[in-house]
């Protein structure tokens, strides 16, 4: 043992400064987009980007949990559902000051994932998965039937959401920045998280859960913390869904809608610092290509996404992050 | 938290009347025995006698069917393995259990932080704080852990990554010790290596120690106990447990006593 | 509620709750013994409909059409069975997710292509059409007893295979232990696949059942699939006989939630916020009920021990 313990090992921050610079670049790059969409068809690339962009901001939440912690949440959509209704149902009635929404959708998430976690945290593996979906489903039907507030249809606001008096919400390039904004914080918030203590535990519990609970950590309660901040970040892209399209529909809180979320945490390659924000927008970015070269694109998205599972032993992930060149895998 | 009545104030580890059953099948019966600090006791017993399942219903990850664990004062029977640990109660495991990803230092700094205030601190990055690597470090030196302590745990050999497990286990500053098996799986030359570090732990930390490997347990052991069909059936001084004809007979064949 | 309509939709719930066994016992029997979970088992359902469409259509023979397409959800089955999900066992929760999401994806665009998106209906057979009086005043369709009476039927089969077999043996042995049935010299990988085919044919008999009195439509095995998850959840995942009992509880637990609450909440509140609020409330009861029995019970309620 010849090295004093200053350099830190091989860990998801090393290599910081490279990954560092990436995620600063994604960001210029996204920072610029307002400016050149105005020289193309402004409103559809500046939508697309945008709507990107809030996914991203829901799909690193759910890496969190899934990349880093381990946990198959099958339900994330369900919390960017209740950012998204509450924001909806609050400026149809008339409260559409961002100021006052905004600490609804984090209490209302708060509880919602504190109660939902108890019960789904308690069981694991496959277990966890179907609870999860279970509970998000809940919700799609609890919307589906809210016949005052669109139902099945879906419900269009009348209005938009305000801050202290500006519509700065309403600005399609406002929203832009703003939905920039959260998801730079939320990037920088959950790559602080996953580096911390309190990371690092989550982290190795995903290896070893008994190994951590024997030296005295609590592991449903570390889960519990994560799932919460998970669910919170995902309400708050719900807030920004809402406030971008001024639509929401039951569909957003759809297990399909779960799904594509796990879909691009999976081809970012899972806890990594870009991978998720990459995935997201690879994912986006697809989806539009195959459906701009046909309708019916899932007959060729769906059997890919077989073969990608099958053709690499560690799954779709490590698949993705190979082609990429492995780079920014922990 | 008030002071719990203290009951029987000279034995660490106090475990009584402890039955466990699988099925229909008894696994431990009747188990009484004391760990008291300053000693190291063995704990054998011919393949299937429940020992495992006796330190899994020590740090908690079964549950008696009945009987009461006592450690330090306490009545830990049903506490979750967690708050065990945190009572000063550490455990290494027969298969061993570390981090597979994770450097060497960051598997024992991991345990030395879960003693420190703010275990679970959201900020600030972990693996650069001095503090906690510098007490992993002591740790690994204690046990003389001798790879690079930048290396993945999963990389170090079979006998590396129990070197390691121990080197969590004291990092956790705990007040006894139970090693499952520690030799299990190691080449004569790593074993006698194994012991040397378990000797100097032995006057550090009181050890509940249970092993196949009999040459250890006679260097180590001030008292053996012999488990057999779930039934502690002597206790005593290693030269009394050598003598025991109701040991000897259990033992026949199983081992050169 | 008057006593005849209760009865009415305790009968519709029963009715939900066989198709839900029938849907169940395969996703339940497949996790079971495999450890395998399928998102892709409420597609069977969906085929399963499909096929009874096409092959009436061919031979406007009702019982035939059963005959044909239940043994076609079987093949279809086993096909995915061979081509994907046996090489998908030892792989983790994620890609087996992953894997069928992909396959639900395909499918669902698949039909909309060769049967276009409307909905689409089979009608029932002249000889159990009409409806016949149960008690006074109480008219009800021949056709959903004949469903009841027949995932009874499967029920009890089901239970006589499992418990009085050495088939049924060997995939309870399964559920508990997998390396003592191998060990056992059976050929572990066609176990698997009579189990995984026998699944997917449950699943999509359930499809054809209900082609008749369901539109049978793209991607309606998508919200029923979660259904079964939860009856499975609740019955504990690996048990035919927790599957069976709840899928009944759930059943009839969500017929009569939708059929009452709004009438129930009517008692405590005015009547327009009973009218909004009922038909939410009654969307989450059976998610309600799952939440509480998993609070008690997190395994479910008859979860087989599982040992290493």
């Amino acid at each position: 043992m010849n090295v004093a313990p200053d350099k830190k090992p091989g860990t998801v921050i090393s290599n910081l400064s490279d990954s560092y610079r990436l995620s600063i670049l994604i960001f210029l790059i996204l920072a610029l987009v307002p400016v050149f969409a105005r020289y193309g068809a402004e409103g559809f690339i500046l939508d697309l980007v945008n709507r990107a962009i809030i996914l991203a901001l829901a799909a690193i939440a759910l890496d969190l949990i899934l990349g880093f912690g381990g946990m198959v949440s099958f339900g994330h959509a369900a919390f960017i559902g209740i950012g998204a209704y509450i924001t909806a149902i609050m400026v149809t009635e008339g409260f559409g000051e961002a100021l006052i929404i905004f600490p609804i959708v984090v209490v209302v998430s708060t509880l919602f994932a504190l109660i939902t976690g108890i019960i789904c945290l308690r069981t694991s593996g496959v277990y966890f998965i179907m609870i999860t979906l279970a509970f998000g489903q809940m919700l799609f039907f609890a919307a589906s039937s809210l016949s005052t507030y669109g139902g099945d249809d879906g419900l269009t606001i009348w209005g938009n959401v305000t801050i202290l008096g500006s519509d700065i919400f309403a600005d399609d390039v406002g929203i832009f920045y703003i939905s920039l904004g959260f998801l730079i914080a939320g990037l920088f918030l959950v790559q602080t998280l996953v580096g911390s203590r309190f990371g690092r535990v989550l982290r190795a519990a995903k290896e070893n859960e008994t190994r951590i609970s024997a030296l005295g950590y609590n592991v449903l309660r570390v889960r519990l913390t994560a799932y919460v901040i998970a669910g919170v970040i995902a309400g708050i892209a719900g807030f920004l869904h809402t406030s971008q399209a001024e639509f929401v529909s039951p569909a957003t809180m759809r297990w399909q809608h779960s799904g594509e979320l796990i879909i691009m945490v999976a081809l970012g390659g899972m806890g990594t610092r870009n991978g998720t924000l990459i995935g997201a927008f690879a994912y986006v970015l697809l989806i539009q290509a195959l459906s701009d070269f046909t309708q019916d694109w899932k007959l060729i998205f769906g059997p890919l996404m077989v073969l990608a599972v099958l053709s690499k032993n560690g799954g779709i992930g490590r698949f993705f992050a190979y082609v990429k060149g492995g780079r920014n895998r922990a | 938290m008030s002071k719990e009545a203290v009951i029987v104030p000279e034995a660490l580890l106090k475990v009584v009347d402890l039955c466990k059953n699988f099925g229909g099948l008894r696994v431990n019966a009747d188990v009484n025995f004391d760990l008291f600090s300053g000693e190291c006791l063995a704990l054998i017993g011919p393949n299937g006698a429940g020992k495992t399942t006796l330190i899994h219903q020590l740090s908690g990850f079964f549950t008696p069917d009945s009987g009461t664990v006592i450690f330090d004062g306490r009545d830990i029977t049903h506490l979750p393995v967690h708050a065990r640990a945190r009572l000063g109660l550490a455990r290494s495991f027969q298969i061993t259990s570390i981090i597979p990803s994770l450097s060497a230092l960051e598997n024992v700094a991991l345990a030395v932080q879960a003693r420190t205030n703010g275990s679970l601190r959201l900020f600030g990055i972990a693996a650069d704080e001095k503090t906690l690597n510098d007490q992993a470090f002591e740790a690994l030196q204690m046990v003389g852990f001798d790879k690079q302590i930048t290396t993945i745990a999963d990389n170090l050999s079979h006998g590396e990554k129990r070197i390691l497990e121990l080197a969590i286990a004291i990092a956790m500053k705990p007040k006894a010790l139970l090693l499952d098996e520690p030799m299990a799986g190691i080449g004569k030359h790593e074993s006698l290596r194994l012991i040397e570090i378990l000797k100097s732990l032995k006057s550090r930390y009181p050890l509940l120690l249970v092993e196949h490997d009999m040459e250890a347990v006679f260097a180590l052991a001030d008292r053996v106990a012999v488990l057999v069909y779930g039934k502690i059936i002597a206790t005593g001084t290693p030269d009394e447990v050598r003598q025991n004809a109701e040991v000897k007979a259990a033992y026949l064949g199983e081992s050169a006593m | 509620m008057s006593t005849t309509l209760f009865l009415v939709q305790v009968l519709n719930g029963l009715q939900l709750g066989v198709l839900l066994f029938l849907i169940a016992a395969g996703l339940t029997l497949v996790f079971g013994v495999m450890g395998f979970i399928n998102l892709a088992h409420g597609v069977q359902y969906m085929v399963g409909a499909y096929f009874a469409v096409a092959f009436y259509a061919l031979t406007q023979n009702f019982l035939l059409t059963v005959i044909l397409a239940s043994a076609s959800a079987l093949l279809l089955g086993l096909l995915f069975e061979v081509l994907i999900f046996r090489h998908l066992y030892d792989r983790d929760h994620l890609d087996h997710v992953l894997a069928t999401f992909g396959i639900i994806l395909f499918l669902n665009q698949a039909t909309t292509v060769l049967w276009g998106p409307e909905p689409l209906v089979i009608p029932e057979p002249d000889f159990l059409s009409g409806s016949i009086p149960l008690v006074e005043g109480l008219l009800y369709p021949v056709y959903r007893l004949a469903i009841i009476a027949v995932g009874l039927a499967v029920a009890g089969l089901l239970w006589f295979m499992v418990t009085r077999t050495k088939l049924g043996m060997l995939v309870r042995a399964g559920a508990t232990n997998l390396e003592m049935v191998s060990a056992l010299g059976v050929n572990i990988r066609r176990l698997f696949m009579l189990v995984f085919g026998f699944g997917a044919m449950l699943a999509g008999f359930a499809g054809v059942l209900s082609a008749p009195i369901f539109s049978v439509e793209p991607g309606m095995g998508d919200d029923i699939l979660i259904v079964a998850f939860v009856v499975i959840i609740v019955g504990g995942i690996g048990s035919i006989r927790g599957a069976f009992i709840a899928a009944l509880v759930i059943g009839l637990v969500d017929t009569l939630g939708r059929s009452m609450m709004t009438d129930i909440l009517k008692l405590f509140m005015d009547a327009s916020a009973a009218n909004q609020i009922g038909p939410a409330l009654a969307s989450m009861l059976i998610y309600v009920l799952m939440a509480a029995i998993l609070f008690f019970k997190p395994t479910g309620l008859f979860a087989p021990g599982k040992t290493a």
